[in-house]
């Protein structure tokens, strides 16, 4: 049964899919830091007691516990906020997961200003920056409910310490059941020859609108969806900048460390093209509705559709 | 003094003697911190802990987190002792490349458990640890050491209460209770109060010893090992520098590698 258009939360993906991990893993370990209901590991916690540590108001140490659950063989789920697993515990995640290369998952629901209400404090906007600067550290940011699912699973086949990124809010599902996630890879979603709009996580239903609206003044506009932020799909970056001629990223995330700059460095050094990136402008997020905050820093398909032209009008 | 105990003090001095010629080479390291947890770490390798250098990833063995990682010079000659590498690599320490890195690193050296270095993560890790070989319902312990003044580090609690509330009986954490931290003594950097009555008022069976009495050291794994519930911290008092006489009790030499006629002075004094 297809869920294309339903709106749901990809932190919604994370507990099912742990659920369906526990079943088919028996070394599959679930922690939280007293955010459960929250990051939905609730779910594993009540099918896997024993499987299931509660960590308490404790991030550090939490990432710590994980990774000696992986030296000793577990594939440990840490699950915490964004905000939390990157910024509170980042010595913890470089150091005792990242630099032995454990097999750590660390699961981050309530990314980027959709978090809403609660504001700044608990926005996390830089996580993909420090996670991304971690050496051998997988990045994903699942773009909605069915390509998350499959992005836990694949962390979980994949040896190694993986960061995922979940959302608090709903977001619409873009993929349909034959969708097939690939990890390190991007998914075209719309194919083009104007432009190109590479795009992760909440952004990419604003990424194919903007196409979509652009279509009706006649651009003709690909649409990448990097799930994968590292090992960023540099291959189909630099063949969108080839064989379309200009470039704009789209990210719930700030513009400094993010998808837009992984994007540039590979077209700075491959490819310069026309560039723009979409994503908060170096500034700390504040309390709103989701959709609201979206709209403020310019989060939406129009603001997008109106960097794509200028990309446009700036090519040779 | 008995077989085993000869046998355990010639170990640690031999320790120590490859503490004082590793940051000799190197001149670099932290021989104090190294050579105040020389006995425990002799205690646990030689006697305490099953394990086994020529299967270093042995399922079945006892593992040992050594929080305060800059004493990985006591690590790294006691696995040399063992057999996991030769003692001639130990004075490749901290060179380009080598397999002995400035803390340790478990990628790089076989027998090292977790990598430590950045102060008070030893004990979370050695949960999960001791987490896991409760899941399999195994029998191997794990240990881990502590440093005084890393238990500055507000981590090192957080991890406390995880022993405590998971009641971890298969693990023992000492302290090494040396006195003296980078910028002074730890009573003036920023005084830890009673150390056994911390950890003890967090649920810790708790014993107090001379981290330099191998006996003691052996009594102590021995009463952890028969505690169940709850986990064991050994404050184990200690002198930094320990059997190097210009060395001991001098904050000095926390972090400073000895130059080579204070290499031949130290060997000298070491040499039985």
């Amino acid at each position: 049964m297809t869920m294309l258009g339903k709106k749901i939360a990809t932190r919604e993906a994370y507990g099912d899919a742990l659920v369906e991990l526990g079943k088919e893993n028996p070394n599959v370990v679930v922690l939280d830091a007293d955010l459960s209901a929250s990051t939905r590991t609730s779910k594993f916690a009540a099918q896997f007691p024993e499987r299931f540590f509660q960590m308490g108001i404790a991030e550090q140490d939490m990432m710590g516990t994980a990774a000696g659950l992986a030296a000793a063989g577990k594939i440990p789920f840490a699950s915490t906020f964004a905000m939390f697993a990157t910024g509170r515990a980042y010595d913890q995640v470089r150091n005792s997961i990242g630099y032995p290369g454990l097999n750590v998952k660390i699961g981050a629901t309530h990314a980027g200003v959709t978090v809403g209400e609660d504001g700044a404090t608990h926005q996390a906007l830089e996580d993909i920056a420090l996670m991304r600067a971690i050496p051998g550290m997988t990045v994903i940011v699942p773009a909605d409910y069915v390509e998350a699912v499959q992005a836990v699973k694949a962390a979980a086949a994949h040896v190694g310490p993986v960061y995922l990124r979940f959302t608090r809010g709903g977001v619409p599902v873009v993929f349909g059941d034959d969708y097939q996630f690939q990890l390190g890879k991007a998914a075209l979603l719309r194919d083009g020859g104007d432009a190109t709009i590479i795009a992760c996580g909440v952004m990419v239903g604003a990424a194919l609108e903007a196409a979509e609206a652009l279509a009706g003044e006649g651009l003709s506009i690909r649409v990448l969806n990097m799930g994968t932020i590292k090992p960023l799909d540099g291959e189909a970056v630099i063949k969108a900048a080839r064989e379309t001629g200009a470039v704009v990223t789209a990210e719930e995330h700030s513009i400094i460390g993010g998808l837009g700059s992984a994007v540039a460095e590979v077209l700075g050094e491959n490819c310069p093209v026309p560039m723009k990136r979409v994503g908060v402008p170096d500034v700390f997020g504040q309390s709103g509705g989701a959709g609201e905050l979206l709209e403020h820093y310019g989060l939406t398909a129009a603001n997008v559709a109106q960097r794509v032209r200028e990309v446009v009008g700036r090519k040779a | 003094m008995t077989d085993k105990k000869s046998f355990l003090k010639e170990k640690a001095r031999q320790i120590r003697r490859h503490i004082i010629t590793m940051t000799g080479a190197a001149g670099s390291g932290h021989p104090g911190g190294s050579l105040s947890i020389a006995d425990i770490v002799a205690a646990l390798y030689f006697e305490i802990m099953k394990h086994d250098p020529a299967n270093p990833n042995w399922p079945e063995r006892d593992r040992l987190v050594l929080s305060k990682g800059h004493a990985a010079p006591a690590l790294y000659a006691a696995l040399a002792e063992a057999g996991y590498f030769p003692v001639e690599k130990l004075v490749e320490l901290r060179r380009l490349g080598s397999m002995l890195q400035g803390h340790p690193d478990m990628t790089s050296t076989p027998g090292v458990e977790a990598s430590t270095g950045s102060l008070g993560q030893g004990l979370s890790i050695a949960n999960g640890m001791a987490l896991a070989g409760k899941l399999d319902g195994a029998s191997w312990r794990v240990y881990v050491i502590l440093g005084d003044g890393e238990i500055q580090e507000g981590q090192v609690w957080e991890a406390a209460m995880t022993s405590v509330h998971r009641g971890l009986d298969n693990l023992l954490a000492f302290v090494d209770y040396n006195g003296l931290q980078i910028d002074g003594t730890v009573t003036d950097v920023k005084s830890l109060g009673r150390v056994a009555d911390r950890f003890a008022s967090f649920g810790w069976h708790v014993l107090e010893i001379d981290g330099h009495d191998l006996d003691q050291i052996l009594e102590a794994d021995a009463k952890a090992r028969e505690t169940k519930g709850r986990p064991t911290l050994v404050v184990a008092n200690t002198v930094k520098g320990k059997g190097v006489s210009f060395m001991e009790g001098k904050v000095d030499w926390h972090g400073v590698a000895p130059k080579p006629e204070q290499v031949e002075q130290a060997l000298a004094e070491l040499a039985n």
